[in-house]
């Protein structure tokens, strides 16, 4: 085995074995339930795989999760851990429609609106999330909670605007900003039902991916990430680094506001807070904070979302019991870590990755 | 032990995969042409003792007629969520005819949904449809202010203290309408009757719908209603409060045995079924369909047995008038409780009114602000 496959296979092993013993968990949960696990599993294939059809809810559901996720993957690398990606998803979604309104009655080009729109989100978004890392390195406010409490702070901005200031006097009984106009939003990919936010999603991914993994800048940060005082030590410029990343962090999740409402929603109301800034943090940890690896596991999430409800429709199952199977796979992923020691055993050279730390 | 494990499990996943696999060709297909296939798409969910209940009890009742078949989708969010749930009951489970429950669902969801799938009926609940919106999406909504305007009769005989609390989600012209009809109804009883509303801002919260009921009991308010989801904690909060209750979207007696007076319910059980045999039978259905106790869009909890027949007498009474068409609400002179007269003397505003549909007051004697 070469050092790379090695490598691959370390990183690779934990989180397949904890998918595994979830779906097996799970489908003892389901029998327990008096329901084939068997069955149910074929209709998950079939909900999120099994047709064109699926495999197009599949992939619209996974587009703004590869955004979020990237959200908690890009602070990971400097040690960080960022779980309030759900209000730079708001904030940025709600900047985008002001933009795209303003913009679109000035009579500015179409082209030049929607680009200016996704910077609007993008740079609204950065802003709350660099705010996180700023608190950290200014204050030592630990990021994790602050996020996640302005995650809460800038859902309650978002609905107190949308039933205030941009709201549209027709929205009667549903308060909700003006609809932004056709010309002015994203259409889909030819001949799908997918939306361009998936290739903003994917190309993102992969420029994450090559910074982390194939620059100066990457690898200075996840020296960061290693040991923060090493990097210090060595002069690198931490702050300005950890601001960066944050801003970077939020910027995707503030893009993928700005998709939710440009691809799917037309305008900004409380439907905007659609928790897949949380669905994100679940994303990232089981790619292991890996830009690229985010990619399949967006999609395998995206598909989970896009099947739950052939399970109630065909198997008349609760709501809940795809959150059970979120949460089952979650639980499993954290106790793999504990894997990593003993996988040793069996491939003594395996190159260990660092788990991410806190930046001190 | 993990280490001694890991083969077989990976024999296993494969195996279980394979199996999955096989499984999934083998599905069986549903066809269109055999069984009327109907799909029903929530909110919430489906025993939630509100609104999403009042439509599941729909869809049971369909669910009996013979030669239907019913797939239900609950907690489905107004996102993209609810247009996979469309396409994927139309797609993978054949459905000819679509009820998405929920306001938000309509726009634009529905309306996308419509116009790609044109040989499917949409049916959606909010009273939405305008001119230019596709012939094959269609939307209702009752007069529900009826029954709560009749349950507030039934409560404005039962209170000692004579001041109500109202428990509602947001300050929207639905929600106002209620409360208005609410205190309107008990006032015919007792014109010093007044009533405290708090607004939750959202409409599942059930937490600060605990709060909120608390504090209207400590207020002195002796009877709580609601405009929320799901009334179930706001019952339950009331009736250990001991305080008398009158329901909202469905029957939340079971609850509160010892308050729950009567309360305003959805008669969907009466309208799907009958919706679904015009269209079974070849005939169709108005786009834009409204209506209150008269065709059948509502009805009321039955009474409390320490209901006294004076309140019951007046309560009927009332009801009857509204399906005979012969009763209103909004009557003028009616003053907001700022003291601008809103309706003018002389003035009725008949249920189907459009200028109700924009309500942005609370009548006098209701202490809230409506904005």
């Amino acid at each position: 085995m070469s050092g790379f496959a090695r490598a691959a296979f370390g990183v690779l092993l934990p989180p397949l074995l904890a998918v595994v013993a979830a779906l097996v968990l799970f489908g003892a949960f389901l029998a327990a339930q008096g329901i084939d696990p068997v069955g149910a599993y074929g209709l998950v294939w079939l909900g999120a795989f099994g047709t064109w059809f699926s495999w197009q809810n599949t992939l619209v559901r996974a587009a703004p999760l590869l955004l979020t996720g990237l959200c908690v993957a890009l602070p990971a690398q400097m040690g960080l851990l960022i779980i309030g990606g759900e209000g730079a998803f708001v904030l940025g979604g709600l900047a985008s429609v002001a933009a795209g309104l303003y913009l679109y009655n000035i009579g500015c080009p179409d082209m030049i609106t929607l680009i200016l729109m996704a910077a609007a989100g993008s740079i609204t978004g950065g802003a709350l999330i660099a705010f996180c890392g700023i608190l950290r390195i200014k204050r030592g406010v630990n990021e994790t909670i602050s996020s996640l409490l302005l995650a809460y702070i800038s859902i309650a901005v978002m609905n107190q605007i949308v039933e205030g200031p941009m709201r549209d006097p027709t929205s009667l009984n549903r308060p909700s900003t003006p609809t932004l106009p056709s010309d002015v939003m994203i259409g889909t990919i030819p001949n799908t039902t997918i939306h361009y936010g998936l290739v903003f999603g994917l190309v993102a991914c992969l420029a994450a991916y090559f910074v982390v993994y194939f620059t100066k800048f990457g690898f200075a940060a996840r020296i960061v990430g290693g040991n923060a005082r090493a990097g210090r030590v060595v002069g690198l410029p931490v702050e300005r680094m950890v601001v960066a990343f944050c801003f970077a962090a939020g910027g995707a999740a503030g893009l993928a506001g700005m998709v939710e409402v440009a691809a799917v929603q037309g305008a900004a109301s409380a439907d905007l807070a659609t928790g897949v800034g949380y669905t994100g943090i679940l994303v990232a940890f089981l790619a292991r904070m890996n830009p690229l690896a985010l990619i399949p596991v967006a999609i395998l999430l995206g598909g989970l979302d896009a099947a739950g409800g052939l399970l109630q429709q065909r198997l008349g199952l609760p709501d809940a019991t795809m959150l059970v199977l979120r949460g089952t796979l979650f639980v499993m992923l954290l106790g793999s870590e504990a894997l990593q020691g003993r996988l040793k055993r069996l491939w003594p050279q395996r190159v260990q990755k660092p788990l991410p730390a806190v930046a001190s | 032990m993990p280490d001694l494990s890991i083969p077989h499990l990976n024999r296993r996943s494969l195996l279980t995969g394979a199996a999955a696999l096989a499984a999934a060709a083998a599905l069986p297909k549903p066809g269109r042409a055999a069984a009327k296939t109907v799909g029903f798409i929530y909110v919430g969910s489906r025993d939630d003792y509100g609104y999403n209940q009042s439509h599941a009890e729909g869809a049971a009742a369909v669910k009996k007629m013979p030669g239907v078949n019913v797939v239900e989708q609950e907690r489905v969010p107004e996102t993209v969520a609810c247009a996979d749930a469309m396409e994927s009951m139309i797609q993978l489970d054949g459905a000819s005819l679509i009820f998405p429950t929920s306001f938000g669902y309509f726009n634009p969801y529905m309306l996308k949904a419509s116009k790609t799938n044109p040989s499917v009926t949409f049916m959606h609940c909010g009273g939405l449809w305008a001119d230019g919106d596709p012939a094959n999406a269609h939307s209702y909504f009752g007069y529900i202010d009826e029954a709560v305007y009749v349950a507030g009769i039934v409560a404005g005989h039962m209170t000692k203290t004579k001041k109500f609390g109202f428990v509602a989600a947001k300050p929207i012209p639905q929600v106002l309408r209620n409360i208005n009809a609410f205190i309107l109804g008990a006032q015919t009883v007792d014109p010093a009757i007044t009533m405290q509303v708090i607004f939750t801002g959202d409409w599942f919260l059930p937490v600060r719908e605990a709060e909120a009921t608390n504090s209207l009991a400590d207020q002195g308010a002796d009877v709580i209603t609601c405009h929320v989801d799901s009334p179930k904690v706001v019952i339950e909060t009331a009736e250990k409060r001991g305080l008398f209750t009158c329901g909202y979207h469905a029957n939340q007696a079971p609850l509160a045995p010892k308050g729950f007076l009567t309360g305003a319910e959805w008669n969907w059980p009466y309208l799907y079924p009958k919706w679904v045999t015009t269209l079974q039978n070849g005939g169709t259905l108005p786009n834009y369909i409204r209506g209150g106790f008269q065709e059948g869009f509502v009805k009321s909890s039955p009474y409390n047995a320490i209901v006294p027949a004076a309140a019951r007498a007046q309560a009927d009474a009332v009801r009857d008038g509204f399906k005979a068409g012969t009763y209103a609400i909004f009557i003028g002179p009616i003053k907001d409780n700022k003291g601008n007269l809103v309706i003018p003397s002389g003035v009725v505003k008949e249920e189907h009114d459009k200028t109700l549909e924009s309500m942005d007051y609370l009548v006098a004697g209701v202490a809230g602000s409506a904005s």
